[in-house]
């Protein structure tokens, strides 16, 4: 499925915002959103971004998309860095990386027919003769399970998973390869969620698409992603395929993020005694040393508290950042 | 002894002159100490159901059947006076979003004290004292400063600890939580729903939980209760609802989340369709648009309770039951 290289490759991507005081808002220090995030995406597969409020996954994402500047490192898609892409080729980037977003109430305007929403992609781009607009949003609404007549109603007319297909059909209409989809499920309803999530799969086989999914249901991020990453303050703590990684999470962090998700089987529940992380996320303008972690990790030694742990492999194409777990242990 | 029993409930909302039926019927019980869920999607009148326990329903909201006996008295029947009466000190409440549901003008100590001196007639030391202690019980350090804080000074999840300790103030025999994490991150969430657990454990509090979270439910409660399109339609002890889940919509609930503990590749079933308008009239089971197993009978009368071993389903077809695939593998 996948080719050699990959579709979009992340490289030591840095993203800083200023924070500004004062009469003539000085720059008195930054807040570095995402502090060296490396990942790669292969062709038709999906990666995942796991991790708490404030932790930079949406920032990682709105990297991608162009919607913020990196302050350092690289974005390459299809081989072509995009910070050095001249204004057709940015042109034609945008249309070939396309969102599905949160919330399908705030991300439809509510003043356009869904035909409007969806076209107006195809019409901005001059894709299609306006002659051929209305089969073409038919086409769309159909492979988003929906009937053509919803192209004359309004968002407020349909319910929470309507919208979200719509949202999915406005962002296929471009033919895009790749699809950051942010929190693209969280705020539907379970059985409404599952529709989606099958949406999602389902388009991916048929038009080879590859996901950047950003999500916090690890439940959610796993049934959906090859390969997942868990951030932590703006750093990526972990990197791995799905199954290793929730099989054998090997940052505490991880393994704590797993165990905090309660598993609908009241029987396994009931015998299973969690201890919960204790504390909450710093904040990411003041952030501890070392191993940002190292506050609320049961693992904390003095190294941690004074170094950065680098993201190194632990297992062939399994990476943590971890002095404690992270070194691949020794034949003894 | 029970603490609290709905029976038959049903709420209706004033529109265009007449009025439109959003809770059809409501039952449930919680003894002392005991967590029971509610478990249901947007609008199948969990929140309602809630908020007519507490007697907050909003204008135009109101009672139109049906009885909530909490220690023996309705309160259907008793004057918005005995209503608010019991409110805090009998009854307390712990909304879903902590930032909305804070006064952002008046600082922790106030909030937090109101209610024991009002309700308690606490003299302003005796409740700071009191604030103090069970800052210290929801897990807040250095409780003197933060009673001098005000909301947007704490984090998302103190927010919610400061509300289950306001919840906790007056000594409650019951509490309402309505979805109380869903705006909290996982660890976060982890944190408050096992404090509030344990809490109304030690206390002897009833707890009822109103959640969308199948393993929310599954973790903390003992007793189920799961509604559709205002209506309850299954209730069973948290253990039989999950190993037979009867009725069709929560078998569907049930197949339709990623869970860690099956495969990856474990094909999620989603339930067709989406849940009902609940202004649009719609005969028979409500569920019926939307269920694989319908049939003539269900378009045509509300389907009736049948019990057994205190799992009880309204279901037509409810007779043949589906093991779940956990059950089926173990």
């Amino acid at each position: 499925m996948s080719d050699a290289r990959p579709l979009l490759e992340v490289e030591n991507l840095h993203v800083d915002f200023p924070i500004r005081r004062g009469l003539l808002q000085r720059t008195v220090g930054v807040v570095r959103a995402v502090g060296g995030v490396s990942f790669s995406i292969p062709r038709g597969t999906s990666f995942g971004l796991v991790g708490e409020s404030g932790c930079g996954k949406t920032t990682v994402a709105r990297a991608v998309l162009q919607l913020v500047e990196a302050s350092a490192g690289s974005i390459r898609f299809d081989g072509e860095d995009i910070a050095r892409m001249d204004a057709p080729a940015l042109q034609r980037f945008r249309g070939r990386v396309q969102a599905v977003f949160q919330d399908p109430f705030s991300s439809l305007n509510p003043r356009m027919s869904t035909g409007r929403i969806i076209s107006e992609p195809l019409r901005v781009h001059r894709l299609r003769p306006e002659s051929e607009i209305k089969a073409e949003v038919a086409r769309l609404l159909d492979i988003c399970g929906l009937p053509s007549r919803f192209a004359d109603l309004y968002p407020h007319e349909m319910s929470g998973g309507q919208r979200q297909r719509v949202g999915i059909a406005r962002a296929l209409a471009m033919s895009p390869e790749l699809i950051v989809c942010d929190e693209a499920v969280s705020a539907l309803d379970v059985s409404i969620q599952a529709q989606i999530i099958n949406l999602l799969e389902d388009l991916q086989k048929e038009l080879g698409l590859t996901y950047l999914f950003i999500g916090h249901d690890l439940s959610v991020v796993r049934h959906i992603c090859d390969q997942v990453g868990v951030m932590y303050l703006g750093r990526m703590v972990e990197n791995a395929a799905s199954d290793p990684l929730f099989a054998d999470p090997r940052h505490p962090y991880t393994r704590a993020l797993i165990d905090a998700v309660p598993n609908p089987d009241p029987d396994y529940e009931s015998g299973r005694e969690i201890v919960p992380l204790e504390g909450e996320v710093p904040s990411p303008a003041d952030p501890p040393s070392g191993c940002f972690f190292h506050p609320r990790c049961p693992l904390a030694t003095n190294q941690c508290k004074n170094e950065v742990p680098r993201l190194d492999p632990v297992e062939p194409g399994h990476f943590a950042a971890c002095w404690e777990t992270g070194a691949p242990v020794p034949a003894t | 002894m029970t603490l609290l029993r709905v029976e038959n409930l049903a709420i209706d909302v004033a529109r265009d002159g007449g009025s439109c039926r959003l809770v059809h019927d409501a039952h449930f019980t919680v003894d002392r100490g005991e967590t029971v869920a509610i478990v249901g999607e947007s609008g199948s009148g969990k929140s309602l159901t809630a908020l007519a326990v507490m007697g907050l329903l909003g204008e135009g909201l109101s009672v139109s059947g049906g009885h909530i006996l909490f220690e023996g008295e309705d309160l259907t029947r008793i004057s918005p006076r005995a209503h608010n009466d019991l409110r805090g000190n009998g009854i307390a409440m712990i909304f879903q979003e902590p930032m909305t549901s804070l006064n952002p003008v008046r600082s922790i100590e106030h909030q937090l004290t109101e209610g024991m001196r009002l309700k308690m007639g606490l003299n302003r030391k005796a409740a700071r004292a009191r604030a103090l202690d069970l800052l210290n019980e929801v897990g807040i350090s250095d409780p003197e400063r933060r009673l001098k804080q005000y909301p947007h000074q704490l984090s998302g999840g103190m927010r919610q600890r400061v509300m289950i300790a306001i919840a906790l103030s007056c000594e409650p025999r019951l509490i309402l939580a309505d979805e109380p994490t869903t705006a909290l991150d996982v660890t976060i969430q982890a944190q408050i729903l096992a404090l509030t657990s344990r809490l109304c454990r030690d206390h002897g509090v009833g707890l009822v939980l109103i959640t969308h979270n199948l393993g929310i439910v599954a973790r903390h409660a003992q007793n189920v209760a799961v509604m559709y399109g205002g209506r309850v339609v299954e209730r069973a002890t948290a253990r039989q609802l999950y190993r037979e889940p009867r009725h069709p919509y929560t078998q569907g609930l049930l197949a339709s989340v990623p869970r860690l503990d099956l495969p990856r590749d474990t094909p999620l079933q989603p339930v067709p369709g989406a849940p009902p308008d609940p202004t649009v009239a719609l005969p028979g089971c409500r569920f019926h648009p939307r269920c694989p197993k319908a049939t003539d009978v269900c378009s045509e009368r509300v389907p009736e309770f049948t019990i057994s071993e205190g799992h009880e389903v309204a279901c037509w077809n409810a007779g043949e039951t589906v093991p779940t695939k956990k059950g089926a593998a173990a």
